[in-house]
């Protein structure tokens, strides 16, 4: 599933372009405007650390003294302030460049409007809603609508960057259709839904591009946090020169500056708008897009997802597998009917058991003309009347039961039985009849999707709980519920079950999961935390979910799943490694503050650098870099192995925590090597 | 070092069915004392007007606690202020200064007891028996009555089991809960100890202070006046409850007060006793067994890191007596009949749990056990203030939640209930709150000429006001000393820091247990959190070791991690 979407979107996203970097670079700048800055209170701190800075360093311009190591240490300081704003600019430019590439495909669009008998063709963007419009093979679909006539196939490549065509057709669950995208064959009257300009990916979009982002809940929550420690290291170096001075230390304030830039969480201050933005793209990378930023954090929470057993969890045809006679027919006998009955079916599952049949040996005679009954919700049943006078049947037990005993033909005790067991092994049991006798049964199994097994352990093991909803019997149902590997199943659901399921888990205090598309399925996916509608549905399940997947992929909610998650832990990962860092600082700054006070003071400089100015100058540079060094990580998230919660917080505080003590040990180390090469020890 | 290893196994040992016991009582079980019990506590009860069955929520266990506390605060002061009107003065004490009864009532209704005076001079047997034992008896259950609520609220109140999304829960009824706590655990404890301490030779008299020839006629004084009064039994209450406030001026360093290496033995164990026992309590409390542990891991790793380096430290000479041939152990400032290793083990454990009666002159310690006094206090959650200290512990480990729950990619969850921005808030509030009062204070206090007082210059008089400050914060009420504090500023600066050091610090746990109470709790599954685990406890070790020492290494820089910085150069 990863794959279809490795042509659209995501080829656009790969262009990293220099355009893009320009463009990011410029709006840094922008960015340092307070308004904007204010935003953001740990790099708010920074700039005014800046200002502070520059400003003593004029004044030593002015008064004659020495001011290189001050202007050094308020670019230092700038820089830091603009690494952080480019780290988000990158991440908006990026948005931007995605969802511009998804607009691109609607440009001059024409479309042919019905309207009282006849077509008059005119630019996509005069059409209203309601209007009808007739769109052919070949053309383009002018705007968002549903198919009120017709079926088609449409290459909706332009949208999702999937090439292989889909089905769309009108009075289905399939009957949403989106402008730009390009019907292959037949010809279909499509009703126009959205205003021009304001179709629902056109919002979309717009949301995605931010220009009115909201900062997500947990983003707030560790904002908060952030802001706080910020106050304190604030707290810290104010009250510091004044507790100094009793004991004659006298703190040099610009040392106090880069003493607080340091400490203050910069690094992830700096980030923690990137990560939220980059999680939407991500989402969008994946072909999904998500209504807020906040529906992309949430799916990381959710505890259970309800899946359709169709098209999720299992191919959607079922296949026969099995002959099974029964009353003393042989297995000859069954093969030819069975394979008879469906010689002229249509059905995947009837072409599926002509292929059966001839596997196992069974070939068709040359019965001359017949008549071929094809399936009716009525009859439950389909067949042929052969020529000669024989007539088969196949279809649900009591269907055909009922017409042979019709026909005074006898029902054999062992059945039962053979129906119960295929039942039971998860297929659906078709009985096949002729005139004279029951013949036996054919199990249709539903074939389950590779993979899909692997993935649920896989959930399992992050604590999601897969609930597969199938219209089967339980027996039916459990079969095939154990076959995939999911937690639980509802059998016979009919979709007012599936609200009540989701109510019900709510109710236990979890946060549920649900791919839709029809029409009714909208109340569920409203009342679901996180509502995935495929973009192939109607236009009311898309508006009911806040996430809409273009490629129409109900296994993708297990990406979304990720996606959240890893967003989050990208968040505490970069937390963690900024505060363990200050550790390490804290061991170049502080011997530098206080070394001339106070003797043995060098005994706390364990990395032995060149001199104090060069130490706190070493801090400083590594505080800034840290940021552009980090900007990949932070677009790209944190690798996401799924585990159990032990595992991954385990790995995590190993390479964040530890590996954010070390590092800035060795980083320092080495730009004090490279300062006191270029500038001497100072 | 043998008896610091026996008497910390002993204390562990008896905290554990301390703790049982506890948690047996808060949660109301039939218990055969109930006989004995019931019929008070009815009693009680009916003369503070209360119904038992009701229960409270966040707010009204809040204002309960506050209403409380403003009538005996009120009391206690006016005791202090009038004790000179008032009976059982045998030795004709004068009444306080305003500013030093506020200071002491506060202090010690903040169960603090951080002294500017010297109890056998400036204090009337009432006023030690009313004033200040009622109140060393009472604060310490008030404290674990709020623990209590605390935790009832993170699994969601009393009432979880019948009560809506949203709803606000029981957390327990204040009155019932301190009624009970003190009643049927701190009083027949604090009996059995007081007696104990009188049969190791501690007074216990009514009758008016000693006149006795001194021994040595040449000390230069005809005859000495001994203060002695009902000693044993605030001396008994004053470690059990971890108030620390003595009846003498030098606290459990004289004789009077510790007469015996038995009598320092046991007062060392009843300082720690019931403060671990809180830890033993949470499990059978909650019904989650694996919460003892993990707090029990944490706190005991951080206490026995904290106690190796301050029995080491004073194992070290004295630097004026290091030059000396046989230099031995830091015994300056200490009582010689104890020795280096106890008094260092009590200084260690009187910061740790927030009780703060001393045995020796923590101005005198090494720099280094000197900082360890002064981390213990900054933390103030390896074991803690009987309640006060938990509820910091829990602090901790709501903020580590948070920090390793967006590790795990999950929103951060105490026990399946969301922690969200309002309850963050909330605890970087105390976060802040910290760093400001005691920083700011400091800072004024050596800014502001010739407030301090302080008896010594350059970075040890910066220690000895951050020590004072700290204290008071921490609700310790141990001293550096070495401060003139019996001054308007002192006292009321003070008692500014005491009242911000405990109310809000309680109350705005409560607070946040009381919101996430309320909230939808999501079942545990393997992609949650799993709080009671090592990898866990790692991750509270480290936010507990980063948030105190980021936001106060460089100010104990410029005091006694300085001063040991200056002796290791020379």
């Amino acid at each position: 599933m990863q794959t279809s979407s490795r042509h659209g979107i995501k080829a656009h996203a790969a262009r990293f372009t220099a355009q893009t970097l320009r463009e990011a670079a410029r709006d840094a700048f922008a960015k340092l405007a307070p308004l904007t800055a204010m935003k953001n209170p740990v790099m708010f701190v920074v700039l005014v650390g800046t200002v502070v800075v520059a400003a003593l360093s004029a004044q030593a311009v002015a008064n004659g003294k020495p001011w290189l190591y001050t202007a050094v240490v308020a670019l230092i300081l700038l820089a830091t302030v603009l690494f952080a704003n480019f780290a988000e600019a990158v991440a908006e430019a990026r948005g931007r460049g995605q969802a511009a590439s998804l607009r691109t495909a609607r440009s001059q669009l024409v479309g042919r409007r019905w309207r009282n008998g006849q077509f008059d063709c005119l630019p996509a963007t005069e059409l209203r809603p309601g209007d009808i419009v007739v769109v052919g093979a070949g053309e383009q679909i002018p705007a968002d609508g549903e198919i009120v006539e017709g079926v088609a196939s449409v290459n909706e490549a332009a949208v999702t960057g999937e090439s292989a065509p889909v089905l769309r057709e009108a009075g289905t669950d399939r009957s949403g259709v989106i402008a730009g995208t390009t019907v292959l064959s037949d010809e279909i009257k499509v009703r126009v839904t959205a205003q021009p300009g304001e179709s629902f990916l056109d919002r979309m979009i717009a949301l995605v591009e931010g220009a009115q982002r909201q900062k997500t809940p947990n983003e707030l929550a560790l904002t908060v946090l952030l802001a706080a420690l910020t106050l304190v290291f604030l707290i810290v170096v104010v009250t510091l020169p004044a507790i100094g001075k009793f004991a004659g230390v006298h703190i040099d304030a610009v040392v106090l500056i880069a003493l607080l830039v340091c400490l203050i969480p910069t690094t992830i201050g700096g980030l923690l708008p990137a990560i939220g933005i980059a999680g939407m793209n991500r989402a969008l990378e994946a072909n999904v897009i998500a209504k807020s930023g906040k529906a992309v954090e949430l799916a990381g929470d959710i505890d259970t997802l309800l899946l359709d057993k169709t098209g999720t969890i299992t191919l959607g045809d079922r296949r026969a597998t099995e002959f099974i006679a029964v009353g003393g027919a042989r297995g000859p006998d069954l093969r030819e009917a069975a394979l008879l009955a469906s010689l002229a079916d249509p059905t995947p599952e009837g072409k599926s058991i002509v292929a059966l049949a001839q596997a196992q040996g069974t070939v068709a005679a040359d019965t001359g003309a017949s008549t071929f009954l094809p399936f009716s919700a009525e009859s439950r049943m389909s067949g042929v009347d052969l020529d000669g006078g024989r007539v088969i049947r196949k279809g649900a037990k009591t269907a055909v039961v009922d017409w042979a005993r019709a026909r005074q033909v006898a029902v054999p005790a062992d059945l039962d039985a053979a129906v119960d067991r295929v039942a039971r092994g998860g297929a659906t049991p078709l009985v096949v009849a002729d005139g004279s006798r029951v013949l036996g049964v054919v199990a249709l199994a539903d074939v389950v999707k590779h993979g899909v097994r692997e993935r649920f352990a896989r959930l399992r093991a992050m604590g999601v709980r897969t609930v597969m909803i199938t219209g089967d019997n339980p027996l039916t149902a459990a079969a095939i519920a154990a076959e995939a590997g999911v937690d639980d199943f509802l059998a016979e659901a009919r979709p007012e079950d599936k609200l009540a399921r989701i109510r019900a888990e709510q109710a236990a205090g979890r946060l549920v999961a649900m791919v839709g598309d029809g029409t009714n399925d909208a109340p569920a996916l409203a009342q679901a935390d996180i509502g995935l509608a495929m973009n192939s549905g109607t236009q009311a399940a898309k508006e009911a979910g806040n996430m809409v997947d273009l490629d129409s992929d109900p296994t993708k909610l297990l990406s979304v799943v990720e996606i959240g998650k890893q967003l989050l832990i990208t968040r505490g990962a970069l937390t963690t490694f900024s505060l363990a860092n200050d550790v390490s600082k804290y061991f170049a700054i502080i011997p530098a503050i206080f070394v001339a006070a106070i003797p043995g003071m060098a005994a706390l400089d364990v990395m032995r650098l060149s001199g104090p100015v060069n130490a706190v100058l070493a801090a400083l540079i590594f505080n800034a870099l840290v940021i552009p060094a980090l900007i990949p990580l932070a677009l790209r998230g944190v690798s996401f192995r799924p585990g159990s919660a032990e595992s991954l917080l385990r790995r995590n505080l190993l390479v964040f925590g530890v590996g954010g003590v070390a590092l800035p040990f060795v980083a320092i180390k080495l730009i004090d090597l490279l300062l006191a090469a270029v500038a001497g020890a100072r | 070092m043998a008896e610091v290893i026996l008497l910390l196994a002993v204390s562990v040992a008896l905290a554990w069915p301390l703790g049982r016991y506890l948690a047996s009582v808060l949660k109301g079980e039939a218990s055969r004392a109930d006989a004995m019990f019931l019929p008070v506590e009815s009693l009680i009860y009916g003369l503070l007007r209360v119904d038992p069955q009701r229960g409270m929520t966040w707010r009204g266990y809040a204002l309960a606690f506050l209403a409380s506390n403003v009538v005996l605060g009120v009391f206690a002061w006016l005791v202090f202020l009038l004790q000179h009107t008032l009976p059982l003065n045998p030795d004709h004490v004068p009444g306080m200064r305003w500013d030093l009864a506020l200071h002491t009532a506060i202090s010690f209704l903040t169960n603090t007891n951080q002294q500017h005076y010297s109890g056998q001079a400036q204090l009337s047997y009432l006023s030690q028996m009313v004033g200040i034992v009622t109140l060393q008896v009472l604060t310490p259950m008030m404290g674990l009555g709020i623990a209590a609520a605390m935790l009832r609220g993170l699994f969601g109140g009393r009432n979880a089991a019948t009560a809506r999304d949203g709803e606000a829960r029981d957390l327990g009824n204040y009155w019932v809960d301190v009624t009970r706590l003190t009643l049927r655990v701190f009083l027949p404890l604090a009996l059995l100890f007081a007696l104990s301490l009188t049969m190791l030779g501690v007074p216990g008299t009514f009758a008016g202070a000693r006149i006795v020839r001194p021994l040595d006629p040449g000390a230069g004084m005809t005859e000495q006046v001994i203060p002695v009064g009902p000693v044993a039994a605030m001396v008994a209450t004053k470690q059990l409850g971890t108030n620390g406030g003595g009846w003498y001026g030098p606290n459990s360093a004289v004789p009077l007060e510790n007469p015996t290496p038995l009598a320092n033995a046991l007062e060392l164990i009843a300082i720690v006793v019931m403060p671990i026992a809180v830890v033993f309590m949470l499990g059978p409390f909650t019904g989650r067994r694996r919460l003892t542990p993990l707090v029990f891991g944490v706190m005991a790793t951080l206490s026995l890191a904290s106690i190796g380096a301050s029995v080491h430290s004073e194992r070290q000479p004295n630097a004026a007596t290091a030059g000396l041939a046989a230099p031995g152990p830091n015994l300056e400032g200490k009582e010689v009949r104890f020795g280096a290793s106890a008094s260092a083990l009590w200084a260690a454990v009187t910061t740790q749990t927030s009780n703060g009666s001393v045995n020796a002159m923590h101005d005198s310690l090494n720099p280094l056990a000197g900082t360890a006094a002064q981390v213990n206090m900054l933390v103030n959650a390896i074991w803690g203030g009987i309640g006060c200290g938990l509820v910091g512990h829990l602090v901790f480990l709501l903020l580590s939640i948070f920090i390793a729950g967006l590790m795990i990619g999950r929103t951060p969850e105490v026990y399946g209930r969301k922690l969200e921005t309002g309850e963050v808030r909330l605890l970087s509030f105390l976060v802040v709150l910290q760093s400001l009062t005691i920083l700011g204070f400091t800072a004024l206090a050596l800014v502001i000429p010739g407030v301090a007082g302080n008896s010594n210059p350059g970075l040890h008089g910066i220690a000895q006001v951050f020590y004072e400050y700290t204290s008071a914060y921490a609700n310790n009420g141990s001293g550096f000393e070495g401060l003139g504090d019996a001054t308007y500023w002192w006292n009321l600066s003070a008692s500014a820091v005491l009242l911000l050091g405990r109310y809000p610090c309680l109350l705005i746990p409560l607070m946040v247990a009381g919101s996430l109470a309320r909230k939808r709790q999501a079942p545990q599954t393997a992609g949650s959190l799993d709080i009671e685990s090592v990898t866990f406890g790692a991750t509270m070790i480290a936010v507990i070791v980063l948030v105190t020492v980021l936001s106060y290494l460089p100010v104990l820089v410029l005091g006694t991690v300085g001063e040991q910085l200056m002796l290791a150069h020379s």
